[in-house]
């Protein structure tokens, strides 16, 4: 019985602990964390259920209210939104293990608030990815922004200011979505996903249909850092607090890229996309100079908050260069990439995280050596996923961006492989210049600075997160064959 | 800036007309069946009725109307009526908010459809009072005037 | 061409007012005036969305006792005016956390034009 309801408990969960939260967290607040542990660990559990038992019959439809569609909302739990979901669940959860100390130590007396909203973040991410109906989409993400800017407001001084930003900017892209979907509605008069995808076809080239393709994508291009388009990011991922970071930042700009992903593929298709305008092409084009264009900006930050959000813009540009592709390499490369990068870029939030805990900042100029005496663990799975995003093998960075590659020998793009390579060679760049300070001992000063240090590791709560991520690049670098061969089938062609 | 100084005009214009706004609003809510209406606009009118008291009053009047922390408890209660209702419909064995499988006896189900959207509207409309009325606390909290 | 002005005379006033939002959220310096322009963008879309939903001679979507209700073309199409209450709900709830963020912004530095919070970060 609990599997026919299975795409709408994942949200429902959600829901059920935003309300729980409040009433328990007025009562007793220390209580709110658990229970945010709790809801998020329950909807992994039920996410990972949900994608073997969708492995195994196939793809679920929830009618909501027991209305058929197209008259109905209706979840769609198919291969692209399991995936998406699985890995947003079980990110969320290891970060909130790992924010209980640091909601102690930057904003005490405001958890609650904090993990609620969190919760509702979360719901709102997991309904933008399983719905199958458009505006309801747009519900779902306006839900899961104002989330968001609550969670970024709650953070260091200039944190109110860069939320506003992000509101003006975000809510301007939510809008002009929405615009794209009164084009389509008027065209087509459903606003199903399945059922549009299927009428669209004979409204090829209509100049709404055009026009409605390019505000979907700009608008939520907005939300997915597209090069131009990315400006709220950097503020926005550096004020913030620790925690909030790593819960947004691997997060947010995934779901996003999976909109972009279903509009394309599954309701406009490959061929429709590019009938009147080549705008696949322009998507490629705009998210290469936006791989170079963050690389750059990375390597000339001197603050490792701002550097690593300078280095999402880039490694989002991967993503959405294998969705332009639009082969089944460039389709698995991209969806790996999202695999990878949410696992990377959370657990080099959280480093971050645990060395702002300790030593109260983050600034790469004044890391010296006495870091790899005084938080063994911490650099070490710093050095993890640094070599990953780098993409060295055997680890998970590699593989995605192997199947990029492929993908881009596939189409005979070679911009896009000579791209790819380049920035490679700039991540490794403002990585390894991280690595050399801590790990090499500076020939010209004291001994004494590296060796005196001693141990002083940070808790385990905030320990236990940043390990299991960086094991678990290992592990997805091994079993790189396995998750492929699944994302092979996914691809809708 | 000056303090601002309580008129008895302003406030006694704004005492006469809180509750008939307050009457329409749950007008507006009951009637969402048969005419334009339902929980969000019947919500915003019950929340116009409240704001217009601590407007006009300060709080110091408002006080014995809605106090400041009986907001939040309400709010909660709205979205739990909608929950509730929903996680009853999908217990029952249908989908979640299907209206038919609610456990009214005795009624055909087009009836005890409309009495579950019914239900919805009434646990909206409390909520976006509350919620509308809570924005305003929060943002005139720690202010010396009103 | 005064057809196609006239013809479509929702639709200019549906531009007309996204141009001023987007000049309101682009070139004014105080952050209450780029939260007003983008209320009014919100509007905007709003007003498209109504628009779209009219018809020529046709009447308010309340069943009435004298036209049988198969005969739809005699009722105005509902479903983008309940969008467009959702999407107002989602409009009134952002400028709620606009205004809260502002109220923080000024706590915080004390003024809410843009070059001066600028110079006051950095």
């Amino acid at each position: 019985m609990i599997d026919s309801h299975l795409p709408a408990l994942i949200a429902l969960t959600f829901v059920l602990f935003a309300i729980l939260i409040p009433m328990f967290g007025l009562w007793k607040p220390k209580s709110s964390q658990p229970l945010a542990v709790l809801g998020s660990g329950i909807a992994s559990v039920l996410s990972l259920y949900a994608f073997a038992t969708y492995l195994q019959t196939g793809s679920i439809r929830y009618f909501f209210g027991g209305w058929e569609p197209p008259v109905g909302i209706e979840f769609v739990y198919d291969g692209l939104s399991g995936f998406f979901v699985l890995v947003i669940n079980t990110v969320a959860f290891f970060v909130l293990i790992h924010s209980r100390q640091v909601a102690r130590r930057e904003f005490p007396g405001k958890e609650m608030p904090y993990f609620a909203l969190a919760m509702l973040a979360l719901l709102g991410f997991n309904g933008m990815i399983l719905t199958g109906d458009l505006f309801n989409l747009y519900v779902f993400l306006e839900i899961s922004s104002l989330a968001s800017y609550g969670l970024i407001a709650i953070g260091s001084r200039p944190a109110p200011y860069a939320a506003f930003r992000y509101l003006i900017i975000g809510t301007a892209g939510g809008t002009l979505y929405l615009l794209g979907v009164g084009f389509l509605y008027t065209v087509t008069g459903t606003l199903n996903i399945i059922d549009m995808a299927a009428m669209l076809p004979t409204f090829a080239t209509n100049t709404s249909v055009v026009a409605a393709l390019v505000l979907m994508v700009v608008g939520i291009g907005v939300k997915a850092a597209l090069f131009p388009l990315h400006g709220w990011l950097p503020d926005s991922y550096t004020f913030a607090s620790s925690s909030s970071t790593a819960l947004i930042a691997p997060i947010g700009t995934k779901v996003a890229a999976y909109i972009l992903f279903r509009i394309v593929f599954y309701l406009f298709g490959v061929e429709l996309t590019d009938a009147v305008a080549p705008i696949t092409t322009v998507i490629g084009i705009l998210a290469a100079i936006g791989i170079l264009y963050g690389s750059i900006m990375a390597i000339a930050q001197t603050e490792m908050k701002r550097m690593l959000a300078y280095s999402s813009v880039s490694q989002i540009g991967y993503i959405i260069m294998g969705l332009s592709l639009a082969n089944p390499l460039g389709f698995a490369g991209a969806l790996l990439h999202v695999l990878n990068h949410a696992v990377m870029k959370a657990c080099l939030f959280l480093v971050a995280g645990n060395l702002r805990m300790k030593e109260g900042h983050s600034d790469i100029s004044k890391f010296n050596d006495s870091y790899r005496k005084k938080y063994p663990w911490t650099m070490a799975s710093f050095s993890v996923a640094a070599i990953s995003m780098v993409g060295l093998p055997p680890l998970a960075g590699f593989f995605s961006k192997w199947y990029l590659a492929l993908g881009t020998i596939d189409n005979e793009n070679w911009i896009f492989l000579a791209v790819i390579l380049i920035s490679s060679l700039l991540n490794a760049v403002y990585f390894f210049r991280i690595l050399e300070k801590v790990y090499m001992m500076n020939p010209k000063k004291d001994q004494k600075e590296g060796s005196d240090a001693e141990r002083n590791e940070v808790g385990f709560s905030m320990m236990f997160p940043t390990s299991v991520l960086a094991i678990a690049l290992f592990v997805i670098g091994f079993a790189n064959a396995a998750i492929v061969g699944i994302l092979f089938n996914i691809f809708p062609m | 800036m000056r303090r601002q100084e309580e008129s008895p005009i302003v406030l006694l214009g704004s005492r006469l007309l809180s509750p008939y706004i307050m009457l329409f609003g749950l007008y507006v809510i009951f009637f969402g069946h048969y005419s334009p209406g339902g929980g969000f606009q019947g919500g915003t009118l019950l929340a116009a009725s409240i704001l217009l008291i601590r407007l006009a009053g300060g709080r110091r009047v408002s006080r014995l109307q809605i106090q400041e922390f009986a907001t939040t408890p309400l709010a909660v209660f709205g979205v739990i009526i909608y929950f509730a209702t929903g996680l009853v419909a999908m217990i029952m064995g249908g989908y979640f908010l299907d209206y038919e499988m609610l456990p009214f006896t005795g009624m055909e189900p087009a009836m005890v459809r409309y009495w579950g959207i019914l239900i919805i509207e009434v646990g909206i409309g409390l909520a976006v009072m509350a919620i509308l009325v809570m924005i305003y606390d929060n943002m005139v909290k720690g202010e010396d005037y009103a | 061409m005064l057809d196609f002005f006239l013809g479509h005379y929702a639709y200019w006033f549906v531009v007309i007012l996204m141009c001023v939002g987007l000049y309101g959220i682009l070139f004014k310096k105080n952050l209450v005036k780029k939260t007003i322009g983008l209320a009014i963008f919100q509007v905007s879309v709003v007003l498209y969305f109504v628009s779209i939903a009219s018809k020529w001679g046709a009447t308010v979507p309340v069943k009435d006792s004298n036209i049988p209700v198969e005969q739809v073309a005699n009722y105005l199409n509902p479903l983008p005016h309940t969008l467009m209450l959702t999407a107002i709900v989602v409009g009134v709830a952002t400028l709620g956390v606009a205004f809260t963020l502002l109220m923080a912004i000024y706590n915080r530095y004390g003024t809410l034009d843009e070059q001066e919070l600028l110079e006051k970060i950095q």
